[in-house]
């Protein structure tokens, strides 16, 4: 826990538009007391990585839904990296498959929530690893 | 969902309040009915509004169409699972097409990456629309193209396989959905800002009510909107107000509203309260012929008549304990029956977590040959009318929806509320709610919030796997087409399709010329958005 907000980064990379769960999710967050900025569909993760820099968030969380979910962590995995961006703490929602949990965490993500997951486990999960 | 909230009052009987907002009552009786005037509200089927179906005799002279979505990887492997559906009895084809596809972007664009054949079919040019339709005829089989912004080009290249299959343009029979209002509002495949992307859509009805009239141009989604939140009165509402949108639009061009608004059709959802569901889709038939016969002065029966594919929702289906979704689906395809839809399609059990495999995809074809075969839904229309609490929950859902679209209209009507973000708002507003009712307790869903059981992995999806390598084919594909077409016709045809889109000329012509010569879809959509510009999404939360 800490005192200062947490600034949450709510990004929909790809060009998948269900948009559904990550307003939610955004609704929820920010009904927690976070920050949140949503960055809106069809994000390149290019976009994604200079809104973080930007808005100077210490979370970002992707929601992907289309299947692409590797290709695409890799990509901002790889662009964080070389930004030196290394103390953000990525979290991963939306169709997951079991199975790839690992491998998502392989990559560096903190958190993987699929969907469904309880609203207070993705809170609490963000506040006590965020800082 | 249960779509109801069952509340303790101090009563021995519950209150129970349904999405909509209805309270419904214990017991009803013929007073609840008594001031409904079978000749004039709800007819005999066949006979206006079509509270009961909009033919006489239903089912009994033509059973529902069964078309389930399917597509993914190249055309060529498309094509095989149309053989096979239609091989098992499956009556109509609906095409899913990649992201990329429906973003207007060729498989080789950097944006692309990671998407190409993944949701659907990857499509680049004419050639892949060639080979997905291989051996099947046009003329024969009713194809349905799931497909919005990038709907024109599609239409164009459907248009074409059919000229070389040899066929009349009059022969050609099938849906676009090509409803891009419903895409700013849930689904998300928006390109061009909103008043270009109603100009293409009016180019395409006008286009097929001229030369393709057994085409259905458009299909009005209230499905998509009720997906992302919205409740059955708002999903009705919204579809509606889009679908008087587009009548508006194409009747500014001088067609007669008796030419085409027959041509309009409905995607509608099916999940949640069984008996809301089938009188939602009774009391919107009767709404629509008013709307149609009123509003717009037609006088065509047929234009009066609402035509819809009503879709087993993905929304009701659980990534917990999936066999349960194959007993859903089961219900949903009920529901349809009982609703008089004229086509219908399920989601199948493995969807939350997979494209179907295909034992998913026959077990949900099965679902609905059962119901049609086996179980009588095709004896007698509209078995449920005159029940007294259908017919009362229609009157009232009427009512609902008819206050919810004045709303809108005296809000400045649906094109300005989705500009501004204000419905998107809402309908994301909704879904808030209603997960947050569904994580308490309030809301039950079987598997999730009650009788669930802990799975540590999902043992009984048969998970359909990407091939990474289908990239490099249809890459190449691409590359081959590229490098055998006339490179002359290709960058005429685009010019042209650039200085007409300056024009307020209709733009199909140019865009099957383009399609034609092989020019690309990302090449076909650029020289649009040069003109049109990008759609800046107005991001409310």
């Amino acid at each position: 826990m800490q005192d200062k907000k947490i600034r949450i980064l709510i990004a929909k990379p790809g060009l998948d538009g269900h948009d559904r769960g990550v307003k939610v999710i955004a609704q929820l967050l920010r009904d927690a007391g976070m920050e949140v900025i949503y960055t809106g569909l069809h994000q390149t993760v290019e976009q994604i990585v200079d809104t973080a820099i930007q808005e100077d968030v210490n979370v970002i969380g992707l929601s992907i839904l289309s299947g692409a979910h590797f290709p695409i962590t890799e990509k901002l995995m790889k662009q964080l990296k070389n930004k030196t961006m290394n103390d953000v703490l990525i979290i991963v929602g939306g169709n997951i498959p079991k199975r790839d949990i690992n491998g998502l965490k392989a990559l560096g993500v903190k958190g993987v929530f699929t969907t469904g997951s309880k609203f207070e486990d993705i809170i609490d999960f963000i506040k006590i690893n965020a800082g | 969902m249960r779509g109801e909230i069952v509340k303790d009052t101090q009563e021995k009987i519950k209150e129970v309040v349904l999405e909509s907002g209805i309270k419904v009552k214990p017991v009803y009786t013929p007073k609840d009915v008594k001031k409904i005037d079978y000749n004039k509200d709800i007819q005999n089927p066949g006979e206006y509004p079509y509270t009961r179906g909009i033919h006489p005799f239903m089912y009994c002279e033509r059973p529902w169409t069964m078309r389930q979505y399917s597509g993914f990887a190249t055309a060529r492997e498309t094509n095989k699972r149309f053989k096979y559906l239609i091989e098992h009895g499956q009556t109509g084809l609906n095409v899913a097409f990649d992201l990329p596809t429906q973003m207007g972007l060729d498989s080789d664009d950097i944006r692309a990456e990671g998407e190409v054949g993944r949701v659907g079919m990857a499509v680049d040019t004419l050639k892949d629309m060639e080979y997905a339709f291989e051996g099947i005829p046009l003329d024969k089989i009713s194809t349905s193209l799931t497909i919005n912004s990038t709907a024109a080009i599609l239409l164009a290249m459907y248009i074409v396989v059919a000229e070389k299959q040899g066929l009349n343009p009059e022969k050609i029979r099938g849906t676009a959905q090509n409803d891009i209002l419903k895409e700013y509002i849930g689904r998300g495949t928006w390109i061009f800002p909103v008043e270009p992307s109603l100009r293409l859509i009016t180019d395409t009805i006008e286009y097929c009510s001229r030369y393709i009239p057994k085409y259905y141009p458009v299909s009005v989604c209230g499905y998509h909107i009720r997906e992302s939140g919205a409740n059955p009165v708002q999903e009705i509402a919204y579809a509606f107000l889009i679908a008087k949108t587009y009548i508006q639009r194409v009747l500014a061009r001088g067609i007669d509203a008796n030419d085409f608004i027959a041509r309009i059709s409905f995607n509608f959802d099916i999940h949640g309260n069984f008996f809301e569901q089938i009188a939602k889709f009774r009391s919107a038939r009767r709404l629509w012929a008013k709307i149609v016969k009123n509003e717009f002065n037609a006088t065509n029966p047929k234009a009066m008549m609402m035509k819809m594919i009503a879709g087993g929702g993905g929304g009701g289906l659980t990534i917990e304990q999936p066999e349960n979704n194959i007993v859903r689906g089961a219900y949903y395809a009920l529901i349809s029956a009982l609703s008089g839809t004229q086509t219908m399609a399920l989601c199948s059990y493995d969807e939350a977590y997979t494209i179907p495999s295909e034992k998913a995809a026959i077990i949900s074809l099965r679902t609905m040959q059962i119901l049609m075969e086996e179980m009588g839904l095709c004896d007698t229309v509209d078995p449920l009318g005159g029940s007294y609490y259908i017919e009362t929950l229609t009157n009232q859902l009427e009512d609902k929806i008819v206050d919810c679209m004045k709303k809108i209209e005296g809000r400045g009507g649906i094109v300005d509320t989705i500009s501004k973000g204000e419905i998107q708002k809402e309908v994301s507003r909704q879904a808030y709610i209603y997960e947050k009712m569904l994580q308490s307790g309030e809301l039950v869903k079987v598997g999730v919030n009650k009788y669930r059981t802990d799975e540590k992995e999902e043992r009984t999806i048969q998970f359909h796997e990407y091939d990474p390598s289908l990239v490099k084919k249809q890459i190449k594909m691409l590359n081959q087409v590229k490098n055998t077409r006339n490179k002359k016709e290709v960058s005429s045809s685009l010019n042209k399709l650039r200085t007409m889109a300056h024009t307020d000329k209709n733009l199909m012509p140019y865009i099957i010329d383009c399609v034609r010569a092989y020019a690309t879809i990302g090449e076909i959509t650029s020289v649009l958005e040069e003109v049109f510009g990008k759609f800046k999404e107005p991001v409310r939360i």
